[in-house]
């Protein structure tokens, strides 16, 4: 399981979504999920190797460090990526019954009228998987339901994000007095700055997305009551 | 994903640029981000780990390090190229727009219809000015990171000794960086990698224009020729109407891939 299994799952539920549930994929897949690849995993690379106390008691540093990373940001933004790509499979799976129950039926029907050849059934069957079903009745609700969990599990993590490090800003010194450390000892974080500055990249990438996921959520309302 | 999964994307790009397009998307291909993953990654790679100071003080070496290099090149480079190839999804998106709206009015009105476009991957209108708008943003993003990486650093130089006097160091200490020498020669490579895709942007912006421009003209100066003609020898006005094409008008090219196509 890696980032292009999931891209190639997304792409092939992308077909029933709407435009800006196009953007929505291309924003998560290339500024997401590459930059923290490419560049955000090496930024925190070093994170424990380089988080130095000044001190020579044997574990302060193990245990200051884990006082003050519970979870690491990168694990935050992968569990976040994972977690907001899941509601689009609920519509791949919406489809994918869809197609399973009309393809029961075609079946049906042409057996009992025993008038198809093989050849046109399997015609009929080929337009069946490669239609685009629009947007509506049980398929609306599926996807504006997926909406809704993406725009919580993406305000969740950030909220998680923020707690969690007190803002998104990261210190160059945390003062830590936990046991086993013989007093209130500084200890300092490796690459704070460039630290800081991809978290508030990958917040203001987020914060794009739940822009994103709103404003698809307004449209098919709105696409809803006029229809 | 990684840079395989970006220049997948991009590589149905090259069917609506230009040439200077196509040798800007090379340039980047094979002068910036190939000589990126292969060679500038590694150079950067134990840029922490060597940087070494004069102290045994705890916590000196992260504060100097953090101070002299808030980001590192290699990760500025990384979201400079991701940001330069971006806007050329832009293009492909609106042909993959206008593909679906050319469907849905087939759809509506039937095969034999009217096309609202001729050739929906073709330069007019509204896909002229989304190419030029990504031209500027991509000369923009450019200069951005090429004035930044001057800012933050001072220069392109990479000085051998840097003097540092921050907290916690106790006084002024003398810190070596990692590889100056190479970091230097693959700085100003970058930059000037950057640079030419800058220069071949503007070309390629002046080649747009000069050519709209020159049709225009052409178009303009053939109904003026067109309507001389008319008053003289007194011919309809639907004569004159008829004759005023388009220059570059053809047969339609094969369709534009639908947009899965083009992301899958």
């Amino acid at each position: 399981m890696s980032w292009p299994v999931l891209y190639a799952q997304l792409v092939g539920a992308n077909r029933h979504s709407t435009s800006l549930g196009k953007v929505w994929l291309s924003v998560l897949f290339i500024f997401r999920v590459m930059v923290l690849v490419v560049a955000a995993e090496s930024v925190w690379g070093d994170e424990q190797s380089d988080f130095t106390c000044n001190t020579l008691q044997p574990g302060c540093e193990n245990v200051c460090y884990d006082q003050f990373f519970p979870v690491s940001h990168i694990r935050l933004w992968c569990l976040q990526l994972v977690f907001v790509s899941t509601p689009t499979l609920l519509v791949a799976m919406y489809v994918s019954y869809r197609n399973h129950s009309d393809k029961k039926r075609l079946l049906q029907s042409s057996g009992r009228a025993g008038l198809l050849s093989n050849k046109g059934q399997e015609e009929d069957l080929e337009t069946l998987k490669k239609r685009r079903l629009p947007v509506a009745g049980a398929l609306w609700w599926t996807y504006a339901c997926s909406l809704v969990f993406r725009l919580l599990f993406e305000g969740g993590f950030m909220y998680a994000l923020y707690v969690v490090y007190d803002g998104f800003q990261m210190p160059r010194l945390v003062q830590c007095d936990q046991w086993p450390c013989p007093n209130l000892v500084d200890c300092f974080i490796s690459r704070p700055t460039e630290k800081t500055i991809f978290t508030v990249f990958m917040a203001t990438a987020s914060s794009i997305c739940m822009v994103l996921n709103m404003a698809e959520l307004s449209y098919l309302v709105a696409k809803a009551v006029t229809r | 994903m990684n840079w395989a999964f970006l220049q997948g994307l991009l590589s149905g790009v090259n069917k609506y640029s230009t040439a200077f397009g196509r040798v800007w998307l090379s340039i980047v291909f094979l002068f910036r981000v190939m000589v990126f993953v292969v060679a500038a990654e590694k150079v950067w790679g134990d840029e922490q780990k060597d940087f070494k100071c004069n102290t045994a003080q705890p916590g000196c070496h992260n504060v100097c390090y953090d101070h002299f290099f808030p980001v590192s090149h290699v990760r500025l480079w990384a979201l400079q190229l991701i940001f330069v190839t971006c806007p050329s999804l832009l293009v492909v998106m609106h042909v993959a727009y206008r593909d679906d709206r050319e469907r849905k009015h087939r759809l509506k009105y039937g095969e034999n219809c009217r096309t609202l476009y001729l050739n929906t991957g073709k330069k007019r209108g509204g896909l002229w000015w989304t190419y030029v708008l990504t031209l500027v943003f991509k000369i923009g993003v450019d200069t951005t990171f090429v004035y930044l990486l001057y800012h933050i650093y001072e220069g392109y130089d990479f000085p051998s000794l840097i003097k540092c006097e921050e907290k916690p160091c106790p006084n002024k200490v003398d810190c070596f960086i990692a590889r100056p020498t190479e970091k230097r020669i693959f700085t100003i490579f970058m930059v000037v990698t950057s640079l030419a895709c800058i220069l071949l942007s503007i070309f390629e912006i002046v080649y747009l224009i000069g050519k709209r421009c020159r049709e225009c003209f052409v178009s303009v100066h053939k109904s003026r020729h067109v309507m001389t003609n008319t008053m003289s020898s007194g011919s309809t006005l639907m004569d004159s109407n008829r004759l005023k094409v388009h220059p570059g008008k053809g047969t339609p090219d094969t369709p534009a891939p639908s947009y899965r196509l083009v992301i899958s």
